[in-house]
């Protein structure tokens, strides 16, 4: 694919998107506090901005901690996991359990016991993320190449340094494409997070904004908080196509 | 394989391997000669891979042993080739040539390794990562790996099948010049490379699989392959094949 190509499809896809909006918000009689048009989102986004701006930085931060703590436990759980059967049958429940109760149940809970503060954002981010990381991680380190293996192991290498040299590298793309995944939906953890009790946020924006019926600055809250989500996951996938220069580009 | 020391044979005795229910091997007994080209044939399924495990250390038997004729253990003096090159992808050609040296936290010897990526004829692609190499290369990259592991005996698994004819010859020709002196232990498909590459032929059979009476093939390997001696070799060994199978 050409490289313009790939610049220019998004922006394309975003003006069409645009374009749409603005034709129906205009021609179908759908009052402004229902519908806004693009034109008094972006000024609502402008007006805003300082406010849009920090609770970005707040949402982000709450994202990216739990990110970061929700890949290594995820991380550590599926070593642990691979490497003793027994524990993988007492964490397996637990994992599962972790997906199958809601996080929108669990999150009046979470702000209760961790308070309105940033923790129980990241907690609930931790929650979102953990088993896709988790799962996709033991998938990678159980699926080694036997041949690999075999190899390392006539080489007479010990099993932590087959760990090591051998299956922790070729895990290493199943476990970005759960890192990927975690990237996507971690910011989703975070805003359920602020809209069930928080005082900053792009989560806590939104809840405010709806209750006053300004539908605009709903919008624009929405806007920064997808593109937030798209620059962290285009931030991640970078770094994870230079981490893993082998693998072949699909 | 430092030149000092002569390298051992393999001796295999009263080796019994079950899977399920099924027996592979019952009481099987087999020599491998020291220094000596030896290469295996069969049908698929027979389980001429699973004796090249157990060989291996990979695999345990049910029942058997196996020993070096100088009767010191296996272990630690084999070579492992398996099917297809198994270089690891991350890792460049010299990188993969030394990983053994560091999976036994031994400090990697790039001198010796380059050396070696020299005799394959891939000095220019050290750094290559094998993604970049074609088949012929990567191939002559996991030669030059077998090589910098320095074991008296060498188990290759059908190494060079899924090569093109040409870059096959080629390859074999190199394996069997530059693994000369040591104790190999090879199976193939390919009757014509087994007839190129080996010293001595071995065709295993039946179920639980017997080996056949060993086919001794004089003059210097790799032998060309026109020459008459190879031909009429192969056919006989098609013929013995066909009867097994």
């Amino acid at each position: 694919m050409p490289k313009l190509a790939v610049a220019v499809r998004p922006l394309l896809t975003l003006a069409g998107l645009l374009a749409v909006w603005w034709g129906v918000s205009r021609s179908s009689g759908i009052p402004a506090f229902l519908l806004p048009d693009p034109g008094s989102v972006a000024t609502a986004l402008w007006h805003q901005r300082d406010l849009l701006a920090w609770s970005t930085l707040t949402t982000l931060t709450e994202t990216v901690l739990g990110l970061l703590i929700g890949t290594g436990l995820g991380a550590t759980g599926a070593l642990a996991m691979v490497f003793s059967p027994r524990l993988e049958r007492w964490l397996m429940p637990l994992l599962l359990l972790s997906q199958a109760v809601p996080v929108f149940a669990l999150a009046p809970l979470l702000v209760l016991w961790f308070g309105f503060g940033i923790a129980s954002k990241v907690v609930m981010a931790v929650l979102v993320i953990f088993f896709p990381v988790t799962a996709a991680f033991a998938d990678g380190l159980r699926r080694t190449a036997p041949g690999w293996l075999d190899l390392a192991r006539t080489m007479g290498a010990s099993p932590l340094a087959i760990l090591r040299h051998v299956r922790l590298p070729a895990a290493m793309p199943a476990f970005g494409a759960g890192l990927r995944i975690a990237t996507a939906i971690a910011p989703i953890g975070a805003v359920i997070g602020e809209w069930v009790g928080a005082s900053a946020g792009l989560g806590y924006v939104m809840l405010n904004a709806n209750a006053r019926i300004e539908t605009d600055v709903m919008f624009a809250a929405l806007f920064v908080l997808a593109l937030m989500t798209v620059l962290l996951w285009t931030l991640v996938d970078r770094l994870l196509r230079r981490l893993l220069y082998w693998v072949p580009e699909g | 394989m430092r030149s000092d020391d002569r390298p051992p044979g393999l001796e295999i005795s009263g080796l019994t391997l079950r899977y399920g229910s099924q027996t592979l091997f019952d009481n099987l007994a087999l020599t491998v000669p020291a220094g000596q080209y030896t290469v295996m044939l069969g049908a698929s399924g027979v389980g001429k891979s699973s004796l090249l495990r157990v060989a291996a250390g990979l695999a345990a038997p049910d029942a058997g042993r196996i020993v070096a004729t100088d009767g010191l253990p296996v272990a630690g003096r084999i070579a492992w080739m398996g099917q297809r090159d198994l270089l690891y992808p991350w890792l460049s050609a010299i990188d993969n040539v030394t990983l053994g040296a560091r999976l036994r936290h031994e400090r990697p010897d790039r001198a010796r390794a380059l050396d070696l990526l020299g005799r394959v004829g891939l000095a220019d692609r050290a750094g290559s990562l094998p993604a970049e190499l074609s088949g012929g290369m990567r191939q002559r990259a996991a030669i030059a790996r077998t090589l910098y592991e320095d074991r008296p005996i060498v188990l290759m698994d059908e190494p060079f099948s899924a090569l093109d004819s040409i870059t096959r010859g080629r390859v074999q020709d190199l394996a069997a010049t530059l693994l000369a002196g040591r104790t190999v232990l090879m199976i193939t498909h390919d009757p014509l490379e087994a007839c190129r590459l080996g010293e001595r032929l071995v065709v295993l059979s039946g179920a639980p699989a017997t080996p056949g009476e060993p086919v001794v093939l004089p003059g210097a390997i790799p032998r060309p392959a026109d020459d008459a001696e190879v031909l009429r070799t192969m056919a006989s060994l098609l013929r013995t094949l066909g009867a097994a199978a």
